[in-house]
């Protein structure tokens, strides 16, 4: 197996706070990568740079061997690596099929030209898109809710649509911001079965932020625990829960 | 019946086209606010800038229009709103981009735009001077005078040309912005950007691009806004600029950011203006016999002279933004 994500010496500070200091991760192609740490620990930001929101003071992020540092989000979106948000981000003045549709890159009415003298070939391109979405959201579950405005959907249906929105297109890599918060358990049953789907099915790589253990200790190998900045373990489930560090980190001093 | 003529003169359609006017520069504005998130004062000036390109191109080629069958200046709008396309890009990526790329609050965008507009204002007047200066240069302005085939009417209702050029271009250039906003993917991708600019960016919609379009489209509007106010009136390289507080009103009323709402606002905003400058008078002096002897009409009975017009949509503005913040329609999307 090859890194697929390949973290090098990250550092980014805000102000005076040394938010990821001289951090370097792996994650490997067809793997679900947990990450977790102690709130403060750096892993939003360290998501942030990974998917490009935020550039970082020095370091590297390669993708697939290529050094994607310098791109934007939406450059890194087309090579394959999507992300979802901590607080679900939708387009709420759309539908939730509006919401999917939006997201397929490349199609015909992208350019001005087309959008107005070959309407023909846009309409064809967005009954593809159409039906395409139509799947994604019965997989996701959310059929019955495909034309209400997204900003109406219940905190989880969002995270769903979220993890929707990821299947739109070819994703290689997908970063999964602390998918589970907010999500009742009945829900959550069916994202971590989707999760682990695209990942057997599609082929896909997670990388995933959690606070929820018992959905690391069920979906994640390897996992990496996050502190102060850079990376304090990294092992199976059962290494990191009997590892003294993590526990001190998590629990305080004398806990172990 | 002849003093209803009067009044659809010089309410019907002075509101009409000040309210078009009104409406295609609030659109502007509104576009700029929703996907940037400032409120662009230097708006009024492009339009001037649109009115100039048109004046120096006619000034340079008076008798091309004559080919078209049109005037001149009609002609030139096409090449005029594409040079001010190009100088709205250019604008954005000299002044505007840089304090973005350093993430400043929006209010230092507005400042900047203020100095945009003192700086157009002196560059348009360095070379069109001071004064009026007419927008047909080599043609005549037609003024059509219709008398409506009703008993006793004989004031007649009077459209000019500009006026016309102006309802069948307000309303294309309108039918042409729905069509891009609800069909085109481009317009689709600006209208996810004002919802979630964020978002937007992690769906693969390269803000960047989604930028430069709209400043084509603002560009693009603004000429045509400033060239039809100049063809109806005389270009002046203030024109515009106190044109600034309608169309900031108007786009308020419409909700900041939703178009639709700008072109409504718009035209409040006009008949607001030539409803309170009406002399009502000349409607009711025809039942002077029926009222009774204490009551005498004073010869003008508008709700406000002439002179103090601005005062108007200020008054919308500050009532609007006291009883309903967020316009007639909710504002901040497209």
């Amino acid at each position: 197996m090859t890194a697929i994500i390949d973290v090098r010496h990250l550092n980014k500070a805000f102000g005076g706070m040394q938010v990821i200091n001289d951090c370097s991760i792996h994650v490997e192609e067809g793997s679900i990568t947990g990450m977790i740490g102690p709130n403060g620990a750096g892993k939003s930001t360290l998501f942030n740079l990974i998917a490009g929101a935020l550039a970082p003071d020095s370091g590297q992020v390669l993708f697939n061997g290529e050094d994607i540092t310098r791109l934007s989000p939406d450059q890194r979106f087309h090579k394959g690596l999507l992300r979802t948000f901590q607080i679900a981000h939708e387009f709420s003045h759309m539908s939730a099929l509006e919401n999917l549709m939006m997201v397929p890159p490349h199609q015909a009415g992208e350019s001005l030209f087309n959008a107005w003298f070959k309407p023909a070939r846009v309409r064809e391109e967005e009954t593809i898109v159409r039906r395409r979405a139509l799947e994604v959201i019965d997989f996701v579950g959310l059929h019955h809710v495909r034309n209400e405005l997204a900003g109406n959907l219940s905190g989880g249906q969002k995270k769903l649509l979220e993890l929707g929105r990821t299947m739109m297109t070819d994703a290689k890599v997908v970063l999964l911001d602390e998918i589970a918060a907010g999500v009742n358990r009945t829900l959550l049953g069916d994202l971590v079965g989707n999760i682990e789907r695209l990942n057997r099915e599609m082929g896909y790589t997670f990388l995933v932020i959690e606070h929820d253990m018992e959905m690391i200790a069920r979906l994640c190998d390897p996992v990496i625990v996050l502190a102060q900045g850079s990376v304090m373990v990294e092992g199976s489930i059962e290494e990191i829960q009997n590892n003294p560090a993590v526990i001190e980190a998590y629990f305080g001093a004398g806990a172990a | 019946m002849n003093e209803f003529m009067f009044f659809i003169n010089n309410v019907l359609v002075a509101g009409s086209v000040s309210g078009s006017i009104y409406a295609i520069g609030a659109v502007g504005v509104t576009l700029v606010f929703s996907i940037m998130r400032f409120a662009h004062f230097a708006h009024a000036d492009m339009m001037t800038f649109g009115a100039f390109m048109v004046l120096a191109l006619t000034t340079a080629f008076p008798a091309a229009g004559a080919g078209f069958g049109m005037p001149t200046a009609v002609v030139m709008l096409p090449v005029a709103m594409a040079l001010t396309a190009l100088l709205a890009v250019g604008i954005d990526k000299a002044f505007y981009k840089p304090l973005r790329a350093h993430g400043v609050k929006p209010i230092v965008l507005v400042i900047g735009s203020l100095g945009v507009t003192l700086m157009l204002q002196g560059v348009i007047r360095l070379f069109a001077g001071t004064g009026g200066q007419n927008l047909y240069v080599d043609d005549r302005k037609e003024i059509f005078r219709m008398v409506l085939p009703l008993e006793g009417v004989r004031v007649p209702v009077v459209i000019t040309e500009p006026q016309l050029y102006l309802f069948v271009l307000t309303l294309v250039s309108v039918v042409a912005l729905h069509l891009f906003l609800n069909r085109s993917r481009l317009g689709k991708a600006m209208r996810a950007m004002s919802d979630n600019p964020e978002l937007a960016q992690a769906s693969g919609i390269n803000t960047n691009t989604i930028v430069a379009v709209t400043w084509v489209i603002v560009g693009s509007l603004a000429a045509i806004a400033g060239t039809l106010l100049s063809l109806d009136v005389t270009f002046k390289p203030d024109l515009s600029f106190f044109l600034l507080l309608p169309i900031f009103a108007a786009a308020i009323v419409g909700g900041v950011g939703h178009p639709y709402g700008a072109i409504a606002g718009g035209f409040v905003v006009g008949f607001a203006e030539t409803l309170a400058v009406f002399n009502w008078n000349v409607l009711l002096r025809p039942y002077r016999d029926s009222f009774p002897d204490w009551l005498e009409l004073p010869s003008n009975l508008a709700f406000v002279g002439t002179e103090y017009k601005i005062v108007v949509p200020f008054f919308i503005l500050v009532a609007i933004l006291i009883w309903r913040p967020t316009g007639i329609f909710k504002g901040k999307v497209i």
